[in-house]
């Protein structure tokens, strides 16, 4: 089936197969690996993209369902000279991250968290993740790593808690 | 973990779903919010040959006031239903489903065909006497939560038959509360207290194959019972299946503590 839907502003078009999920289609077919696959079943968060600007499980939705709409992936965050984004340097700063395969997960989501709510206290912060799973960090750091994001976009250092 | 093949149908109608669902010989399934189904289909414990998507069919995803009630279309959104001010009770339930990711996607609709028996939805369309409609190839119908559920993830519902909204009464008075071992997962125990008519009902998730009504709690609260009575009423009265989240007593003392944190955020006690 053919598919057209914009990534990180660039307009693709696929032929797909209906069964292909979103995640796998922008994997294997868009070549954007920064989209990660964990459990493929809807529990651990680690495939959320932006759908129209709304967090959605790449894995619970098949590309031909977002024919028409705008994504945002992991990879729409550089700016436009390669640097990170502000929560991609507070990931790293704060220790948000150890293998990372949750992060561009953990990203998006917290991207959307910011987006709607800019200052977030911890306790938001906490229930917004809940979503996604991650085995490494203890969460501590990913809260940590958000709460300065939060500060850093909002045109602090970024160094306050 | 990658489902099975199937023919993909984006349908324009409801009309179109239903002609398309009675073609389909019980082997379609409509894909709303697709946040229950499609990891079935990813575990294959179900590969149906057709899908008939109806996320884009306009004109059922109002959140509307109707009398003493809120009609909700079938494919409003989870996040839709928690920010809407209708309906205190179903917008509190609804923040208990999922994570912020699961209820951009999930639908109303969705929730209620699936009848799980630990969602939300369900509890509270059983403690508020929701009327649900349905079309099918004969026409419409409606029928209420009470004959839709008949079985864990079984409704009444005809293999060629959709949902088109549910029609959920306004409480005069209500509480809800939940108990999950994660933020975000599936409910242990949901107690839903509600008045309706001058009635308490006191309905419980997670306890049952289907929302269930703690029906000796209520008399005891209907004598004059104090909420501590109808809580210890409520436990005894239900027959957990005891699994790998709890044994059976745990979970009468949780829906114990369900139904009295419920009772008093209705303001009884």
């Amino acid at each position: 089936m053919d598919v057209t839907f914009s990534v990180n502003g660039d307009r693709v078009r696929l032929d797909v197969e209906p069964r292909r999920t979103l995640a796998d289609a922008l994997r294997e077919d868009c070549g954007l690996t920064g989209t990660h696959l964990g459990c493929e079943h809807g529990v651990c968060g680690a495939c959320t993209v932006l759908v129209d600007g709304e967090p959605v499980r790449g894995c619970l939705m098949f590309a031909v369902q977002a024919d028409g709409t705008s994504l945002t992936t992991v990879e729409g965050l550089e700016g436009q000279d390669g640097e990170l984004h502000p929560l991609q340097e507070a990931f790293v700063t704060h220790h948000g991250l150890q293998c990372g395969f949750c992060t561009p997960g953990m990203l998006m989501s917290a991207l959307h968290l910011l987006d709607t709510e800019p200052d977030p206290g911890r306790q938001k912060i906490r229930e917004e993740m809940s979503g996604n799973i991650c085995r490494c960090t203890g969460y501590q750091g990913i809260v940590d790593a958000i709460t300065a994001a939060a500060g850093a976009m909002a045109g602090d250092d970024g160094q306050d808690q | 973990m990658k489902c099975a093949p199937f023919d993909y149908i984006r349908a324009s109608s409801v009309a179109e779903v239903v002609t398309t669902l009675a073609g389909c010989d019980g082997d379609g399934k409509i894909l709303a919010g697709g946040q229950s189904l499609v990891p079935v289909l990813a575990l294959r414990m179900a590969r149906p040959s057709v899908l008939v998507d109806i996320n884009r069919i306009a004109g059922i995803a109002s959140v509307r006031p109707a009398g003493g009630a809120v009609e909700v279309g079938a494919l409003t959104r989870h996040s839709a239903l928690a920010a809407q001010a209708h309906h205190p009770l179903l917008a509190e339930a609804a923040k208990w489903i999922g994570h912020t990711a699961i209820r951009t996607r999930g639908t109303t609709g969705g929730s209620i065909a699936h009848a799980d028996p630990a969602a939300e939805l369900p509890v509270v369309a059983v403690a508020t006497g929701a009327t649900v409609s349905i079309a099918g190839p004969g026409g419409t119908r409606t029928t209420t939560a009470d004959e839709l559920f008949i079985g864990a993830l079984t409704t009444s519902l005809a293999d060629d038959e959709m949902i088109t909204a549910i029609t959920f009464p306004q409480p005069a008075r209500w509480g809800f509360a939940e108990f999950a071992r994660r933020h975000g997962d599936f409910a242990l125990v949901t107690a839903v207290v509600t008045e309706i008519g001058g009635t308490v009902r006191i309905t419980l998730g997670g306890v049952a194959s289907i929302p269930v009504r703690a029906t000796q709690a209520e008399t005891v609260l209907a004598g004059g019972g104090t909420a501590c009575a109808a809580a210890a009423a409520a436990a005894a009265e239900i027959n957990p299946i005891p699994d790998l989240h709890g044994p059976a007593p745990f979970r009468r003392a949780i829906t114990a503590e369900m139904v009295r944190r419920a009772l008093a955020q209705a303001g009884i006690d």
